[in-house]
């Protein structure tokens, strides 16, 4: 983007809720922020709200986990008692949801008892219960692309992850998303992910930042700009993406089970 | 060891024997795993095994995502030297692996039995088990078992349908807490568990649980800490009838922690201290965990860690740095498929060594070493792994390489060098 938002010289990141919200591994896409932004000399403040806290609306990026349905439930009603994050990705402000928490940020979600909720609305997209088992395992797309907060159309490769949810999303009008799923589900229409402005959603874990360094790097763009996205060595990321490609293609859940593991009923 | 089966009904008899021969010729023809395999086999020509099994016996169940197999070692230790025992102790934990164990037991023997935490209502309803030992409740293998809550809500419910005389159970466990409160005795056991990860959420109101210095309480109803009976301390156990010193062969605080709990099952069922504690500190390794051996003729020590809350305390158990350290992760049916745990385990903590990553998923933990600024490299078989850790300047020659591996890693392992189920 031409016009980065002004940053002074430190990126603030919020880590929202991880007490409630981090399920499956996504702290980690914290931690690869952080790092993304540390290896290019570039400050970062990383703080961590857990629920009952007062969230801050004056970070450059959020992140909201995946969780449990009854903790989902609970962080709604925080995130709605308190306003900040409307306030702050009404202000321009990053927002990377996954799972759960894109489900809370969307229009309406399903709660712990099944019944219809009203989400934060900052996503155009609406999740139902549907009768079809929890998708569970690798999540490949065909080339992903994601519309910046400019609306500029930017590639991204494939995106790797891998889901676990009982929900299924279908993005609204207003909403676009990565592209098509070449294994898995994802949002369970065919597509995956959900994106207004910028505020982002998807069902990638693994967690999704970590094995999909070109989105990390696209949403650190929309708050630093290109000049200061110098090239990182990403080469164990490279060898992880390419053995997951593999197994998502040979649809590999359990890779290498031998006799002896069926015999212990592993 | 005289036999119980001619005390058995006919069918548990049959059944016994089907068992036995299955899994004899199961290891005849090297299909590994022989008891479980053969405890299958009994189980359809007998469903009602396992109650027939333990009927008239003292039965102790053990359960917990992490540390079970240590613990059940531990208290069949510490009963050892004042009657008979019989126990899964080789973490066969599902119900053909626990009717495989009790098959061939002395009719008075004690059941120590590990169950994995899925199972404990079934093998608690079918034991009428006078002691249930809880030690944790945390997240693992979340892609196939259910959410830790719901565990737990499953613990309750059979504790209530089901109430053993006595059940012993960490107090610093919320999830624990929740789940034990409805037993009629219950022995509390303050571990001093700081990992605190899973518990955030309140299991009864899905408030907070605010946390505060050694004690916690949930800010929203009135679920607390409940008053322990025993503590644990550095080298000790500290009681409501004294102090128990401990110097235990098994490495780190955890194993204190785990140390307590058979202690308390000791003393519940009578056990003079003196008799429990020489069999704490008798035991060196459990079902290969700690075991200093030779692999590929070289020497190394097998550790298990299995998820965040086990790695929490593993890295504790690591020689010093700046030794060189083997780190194995599958993602199999038992590990999980969905390896994303890495990224809640501080290997940050691992700075100051070189680490050789292994197993399937070497690939996801050399990435989350690249993030935690942890200099490593990936090897493709434990052997290339174990050659390079042994290459490293910071190798002192002859001392085992720690290799910390996840469970079929550490299986797979362990089978190598002459363990087995
Ligand atoms: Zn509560």
């Amino acid at each position: 983007m031409s016009t980065p938002r002004p940053t002074e010289s430190m990126v603030r990141i919020c880590s929202l809720y991880p007490d409630l919200l981090g399920t499956y591994g996504d702290g980690g896409n914290a931690t690869v922020l952080a790092q993304r932004l540390r290896w290019r000399d570039i400050n970062v403040d990383l703080v961590s709200i857990d629920a009952g806290r007062s969230v801050p609306d004056s970070c450059d990026l959020y992140l909201v986990g995946g969780g449990e349905d009854g903790p989902q439930t609970r962080a709604t009603q925080e995130l709605q008692t308190s306003g900040a994050l409307r306030r702050a990705a009404n202000n321009g402000a990053v927002v990377f949801a996954v799972c759960a928490g894109m489900q809370i940020l969307g229009e309406r979600f399903p709660d712990m008892d099944g019944v219809d909720r009203a989400g934060l609305g900052l996503l155009d997209c609406v999740t139902v219960r549907v009768d079809r088992p929890r998708a569970v395992g690798e999540l490949l797309t065909h080339d992903a692309a994601v519309t910046a907060p400019d609306g500029t159309v930017r590639p991204l490769g494939t995106l790797t992850g891998f889901e676990n949810h009982a929900g299924r999303t279908i993005p609204g009008a207003s909403a676009t998303t990565f592209g098509r799923v070449e294994i898995g589900e994802g949002n369970g229409d065919g597509t995956e992910g959900v994106i207004n402005g910028s505020v982002v959603g998807t069902y990638l874990h693994g967690p999704a930042l970590a094995r999909n360094p070109a989105l990390a790097d696209e949403l650190l763009r929309w708050i630093i700009g290109d000049a200061a996205l110098t090239p990182l060595d990403d080469s164990d990321v490279d060898a992880l993406r390419a053995d997951r490609h593999l197994a998502a293609r040979a649809h590999e859940l359990a890779p290498q089970r031998s006799w002896r593991d069926r015999l212990r009923g592993s | 060891m005289p036999s119980r089966s001619t005390s058995l009904p006919i069918r548990s008899r049959l059944a016994v024997g089907v068992g036995r021969l299955v899994a004899a010729s199961s290891k005849a023809v090297h299909l590994g795993s022989g008891s479980v395999i053969g405890g299958r086999a009994a189980l359809v020509v007998n469903p009602q095994l396992l109650r027939d099994l333990t009927a008239g016996r003292d039965v102790v169940i053990v359960s917990a995502t992490n540390g079970k197999t240590t613990t059940t070692r531990l208290i069949a230790a510490a009963l050892a030297g004042d009657r008979a025992v019989v126990s899964n102790s080789m973490g066969a934990n599902m119900t053909a692996g626990i009717v495989a164990a009790l098959g061939g037991a002395a009719a008075n023997a004690t059941a120590v039995l590990e169950v994995d935490e899925r199972w404990v209502a079934g093998v608690l309803r079918a034991t009428s088990a006078g002691t249930v030992v809880l030690l944790n409740l945390s997240r693992d293998q979340l892609d196939r078992t259910q959410e830790v809550r719901k565990l737990a809500e499953a613990w309750r419910t059979c504790l209530t349908a089901t109430p053993p005389t006595t059940v012993i159970a960490n107090a610093d466990d919320p999830l624990v807490v929740w789940a034990a409160q409805v037993a009629p005795h219950v022995i509390w056991v303050a571990t001093g568990q700081d990992w605190r990860a899973d518990a955030a959420g309140c299991p009864q109101c899905a408030g907070r649980i605010s946390f505060t210095g050694a004690t916690w309480r949930c800010t929203d109803c009135e679920l607390a800490r409940p008053e322990p009976a025993m503590s644990v301390e550095d080298s000790a156990i500290a009681t409501d009838a004294g102090r128990v010193p401990l110097s235990m062969r098994l490495p780190g605080r955890v194993n204190i922690v785990n140390a307590a709990f058979a202690l308390a099952t000791a003393r519940s069922l009578a056990v003079p201290d003196d008799i429990a504690v020489a069999g704490l500190q008798s035991v060196e390794e459990v079902a290969g965990r700690y075991r200093v051996t030779s692999l590929a003729g070289r020497p190394v020590r097998l550790l298990l860690a299995k998820n965040p809350a086990g790695w929490h305390e593993a890295i504790e158990l690591l020689a010093d740095p700046p030794a060189p350290v083997v780190v194995s992760i599958n993602a199999r049916i038992a590990d999980g498929h969905d390896p994303s745990w890495l990224w809640d385990v501080d290997f940050e903590r691992l700075r100051s060594r070189f680490v050789v990553a292994t197993g399937e998923r070497r690939h996801d933990l050399a990435v989350r070493l690249r993030y935690a600024d942890v200099e490593h490299v990936t090897a493709d078989t434990i052997d290339e792994a174990l050659r390079v850790a042994m290459g490293r300047p910071a190798y002192i020659a002859g001392r085992p390489v720690d290799i910390a591996a996840n469970y079929t890693a550490f299986q797979e392992y362990f089978e190598r060098v002459g363990g087995s189920q």
